[in-house]
């Protein structure tokens, strides 16, 4: 059946800071456990001033009915942080992960890309990791961080993120 | 199991390299996507924590103490899914300049005027048609670095996450006639046949007698439907 014509993307612009961001955007589940933060990247490895992260993310039984989302803008360094719980994996057999969209200023569509957990033995029977070339299968994997953990997007260069055709 | 996301039709979004528009040249994977193929948490549906939406977020105009300058207007629509499914309590968001171009961002250094009486900032569900309604000022076309005599059109900006994280849609709509809308190089990365779809239409129905022109703009979200596959992925 021939669908009906989808409406195209435009990039969310420089100007989003005063209307996209609310309070509690940053904050996945109230007085979660989890601090997942990093930096948004260009190919130069400048830091991403204008960009907004958006996360989503099944709770701590897997379960993705709640809807747990999360909308961080970056800050002049490129930095975002959230507050959330470690998910539980999902009904599909993907180890546990938070589903990522960066929208950004220069960015005409957004990109998705996910956050596993480092450690995590689920992770070597996840379908979707299974699918990354060993050599780029990092780029998805955060770090430990003393105060949690870091997970760093970068759009474009050497050590670029992977990204998803959804 | 969640249900799949049609994947025909995508190629209305524009190419993320886009050279006319500068800011790309950094902004751009260039490794090759890996296709995710209906994953349980990129289709479940984002339930966005902002709060009720409450009766004036519709109304940009009615905000602040007094009326906003610039031209009053009414712009409404349907949002459909790719099958023509009306959504029906969908969160839209919009955020736009005033009617001189100018956003009441700190970071808009635009030597044209802020107006007290307009933030520019609007949110709204659809109703059970799929239809949504804002009324507002046409926002005044702006100034860009991003080559010589660089101006937007005016636009008023676009958020949207149809049932799916993997359905979201930010987007812009532009309005008929607008002598700039050739030289942005923002609208007219999109490919010709699907450009005209961010286009509103003048509208007399929209139109308010003696109060508001109106303008009437559907958008359409990818909608559920088989797995088919576009040739050549896999
Ligand atoms: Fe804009």
């Amino acid at each position: 059946m021939p669908g009906q014509a989808l409406t195209p993307a435009q990039t969310v612009g420089p100007f989003y800071g005063f209307a996209l961001p609310y309070p509690g955007g940053p904050v996945v589940v109230e007085g979660g456990e989890l601090r997942l933060s990093g930096a948004v990247l260009d190919g130069a490895g400048d830091p991403v001033p204008d960009a907004l992260v958006e996360v989503l993310q099944a709770d701590v039984r897997g379960r993705l009915d709640s809807g747990l989302f999360g909308r961080c803008p970056t800050a002049p360094e490129g930095r975002f942080a959230f507050t959330t719980v470690r998910p539980g994996p999902t009904a599909d057999g993907c180890a546990p992960h938070l589903a990522v969209i960066v929208h950004a200023r220069g960015l005409l569509l957004h990109l998705h890309t996910r956050v596993y957990f480092p450690g995590e033995p689920l992770n070597a029977a996840d379908p979707v990791l299974a699918k990354v070339p060993d050599a780029r299968r990092g780029t998805l994997i955060a770090a430990e961080a003393e105060d949690g953990y870091r997970f760093d997007i970068r759009l474009q260069g050497p050590d670029e993120t992977v990204f998803f055709d959804v | 199991m969640a249900t799949p996301l049609r994947r025909d039709g995508r190629d209305a979004h524009p190419d993320r390299d886009h050279p006319a528009y500068r800011s790309t040249a950094l902004r751009h994977p260039k490794q090759p996507l890996v296709p995710l193929h209906d994953p349980e948490t990129e289709l479940a549906r984002p339930f966005l924590g902002a709060g009720p939406v409450a009766p004036l977020d519709h109304d940009l105009t009615a905000q602040h103490d007094g009326p906003p300058l610039g031209e009053r207007i009414v712009v409404t629509g349907r949002v459909l899914d790719g099958n023509g499914t009306p959504l029906a309590g969908q969160l839209v968001e919009v955020w736009q300049a005033n009617a001189s171009g100018r956003y009441a961002q700190a970071e808009d250094r635009h030597d044209a005027p802020l107006d007290p009486n307009f933030t520019g900032v609007g949110r709204c569900l659809t109703d059970a048609a799929g239809v949504y309604r804002f009324v507002t000022v046409k926002p005044g076309p702006y100034p860009w670095r991003n080559h010589d005599k660089a101006w937007r059109p005016s636009h008023i900006h676009f958020s949207l996450f149809g049932t799916a994280f993997a359905s979201r849609l930010i987007t812009q709509m532009y309005f008929p006639g607008d002598p700039l809308l050739p030289y942005d190089p923002v609208m007219q990365s999109v490919n010709p046949g699907a450009r005209e779809r961010m286009v509103a239409s003048f509208d007399l129905e929209a139109t308010v007698d003696q109060w508001a022109t109106g303008y009437r703009w559907d958008i359409v979200l990818r909608g559920p439907g088989a797995a088919l596959f576009e040739e050549g992925e896999g």
